[in-house]
């Protein structure tokens, strides 16, 4: 049986990787390279570099943080943060990533995706949704007999720019277009969760995992190994990320593929 | 020694060759669209990514064909994913006809929330790890256990017409062939260059495989 994914996160600017990696015996905490060879040892299924690099001047960077990470970890490396252009994409994927991902580029220019996927494969484009609970703006015109029923259902707003900015487009239309469009894999990050350890936003990643045939993977809130497993077993996600949980070495990766296969879940061990 | 990894301009081939050169730093690791360099090369790798149609142009486009079946012919000949798949006859993928090496179609997994889950949908692409098993002992699978779980990604699978090419199946929904196997041929639909230890013994086994 195909084995749902735990999928570390790693932020990265200026070729180093920020927030606090914890490993007790690295030589060099920001290493990525290190950083990424301890998640692969600990049985990470996929890695995650969010590269949040401020200064257009440092971007080139990431290139060489993915070509030193691809040369010794085989497993495979998705990067995301500001991807803009299908010359971006290409250059990423050179470099060593397997896929790459794509967040407010994909709001502003959806094309992008259709572009980038009809070039290198679905299989390399990962859309990175950033959601908040609210109704949009303007709502989406298709599906006029569904109004009716979600009129009291919770409802979602995509944001761009790390969350900052509004976009009025409804959560589960656009992952449905991202699918259309190519999309390959979904990252679905609940804005409203993000940074709070209470856990993925359940009825978000059930919604969204339910409404697409590509894989979700559900992000933002973990605090505990339980909420990783609700994230498969009530949210329905294909993968869990996490980024605190395992950086500030509360839990390994191997910790929580153990935990999540007591919980009757299929995972590599 | 020379392996050459061929390059049909589909994708990024940078992960295979790393991982050739991690397992053999003493082989040469050519990734060439150059026929000649194929034709000279002691092993031939033969990776795919993206569309089944646009592999089978681009391969066309750089004239490779004759070098890919020459090395399919006489040479220990690794394919992987869209390598595997472009053996076969022909893909339901953009209707696409294929090398033809061996007999068999090329299928699309079924629409999804037709299959169920857990409760929740068989998502196409086939992505993650998943179990291969083997159906038999093969030089390729020296010292990997049956059942290993490998990474794949996928929407296609292929469909051999002859049951003794299959050489590992897995389930996903459905059982299907995720490795194929004859004389120096060995072709398997995950990707060993992503797939961890295992993935790593398999290119080993590769490098020192005598057909």
């Amino acid at each position: 049986m195909l084995a749902k994914r735990v999928i570390p996160c790693l932020d990265v600017t200026a070729g180093r990787v920020v927030k606090g990696v914890n490993f007790v015996s690295l030589r060099d905490a920001g290493d990525p390279v290190e950083i990424a060879k301890r998640y692969d040892e600990q049985g990470a299924d996929e890695l995650t570099f969010l590269d949040i690099t401020a200064s257009s001047d440092d971007r080139d960077l990431i290139l060489h943080v993915i070509e030193g990470v691809a040369a010794q970890v085989f497993i495979p490396l998705t990067v995301g943060g500001g991807v803009r252009k299908v010359e971006d994409v290409r250059r990423l994927l050179n470099a060593g990533a397997d896929k790459v991902s794509i967040n407010t580029a994909a709001v502003q220019n959806p094309n992008l995706v259709a572009e980038s996927s009809s070039r290198y494969g679905s299989q390399c484009i990962v859309v990175a949704m950033d959601v908040k609970r609210g109704r949009p703006l303007s709502g989406s015109p298709e599906g006029g007999s569904e109004h009716g029923l979600k009129a009291q259902a919770p409802e979602w707003q995509v944001f761009t720019h790390g969350g900052r900015r509004p976009t009025g487009i409804d959560a589960l239309s656009w992952a449905r277009k991202m699918q259309e469009l190519g999309a390959g894999e979904i990252l679905l990050t609940s804005m409203d969760r993000d940074g709070t350890r209470e856990g993925f936003d359940l009825a978000l990643t059930r919604t969204i995992s339910d409404a697409v045939d590509i894989p979700v993977i559900a992000s933002g809130g973990v605090g505990s190994l339980e909420h990783l497993a609700q994230g498969v077993l009530t949210g329905r996600a294909d993968a869990v990320l996490a980024a605190s949980i395992f950086h500030f070495g509360e839990f390994s990766v191997r910790q929580a593929k153990e935990y999540m296969a007591a919980r009757g879940i299929e995972v590599r061990l | 020694m020379k392996v050459a990894v061929i390059d049909y301009g589909m994708g990024n081939l940078r992960s295979v060759s790393k991982a050739l050169e991690h397992v053999a730093p003493q082989v040469e690791v050519l990734v060439t669209s150059d026929a000649k360099v194929v034709a000279t090369a002691d092993r031939v790798v033969f990776p795919g990514q993206g569309a089944m149609p646009d592999c089978m142009r681009e391969m066309d486009s750089r004239n490779l064909r004759p070098a890919v079946l020459a090395a399919a012919r006489d040479r220990p000949f690794l394919g992987i994913c869209i390598g595997l798949q472009m053996l076969f006859d022909s893909s339901e993928e953009g209707d696409t006809q294929g090398l033809g090496i061996f007999p068999g179609q090329v299928r699309r997994f079924p629409a999804s929330g037709s299959a169920q889950d857990a409760g929740g949908r068989l998502k196409v692409p086939h992505m993650g790890w998943n179990q291969v098993r083997q159906r038999g002992p093969h030089r390729l699978w020296a010292g990997i256990e049956d059942a290993t779980r490998f990474y794949f990604v996928h929407s296609y699978y292929a469909s051999p017409s002859a049951g003794s090419l299959i050489a590992a199946e897995t389930d996903y929904g459905m059982c299907f062939t995720c490795a194929v196997a004859r004389d120096n041929i060995f072709a398997v639909q995950f990707h060993p260059e992503k797939s961890q230890t295992s993935g790593l013994r398999l290119l080993a086994n590769f490098i020192s495989w005598n057909p």
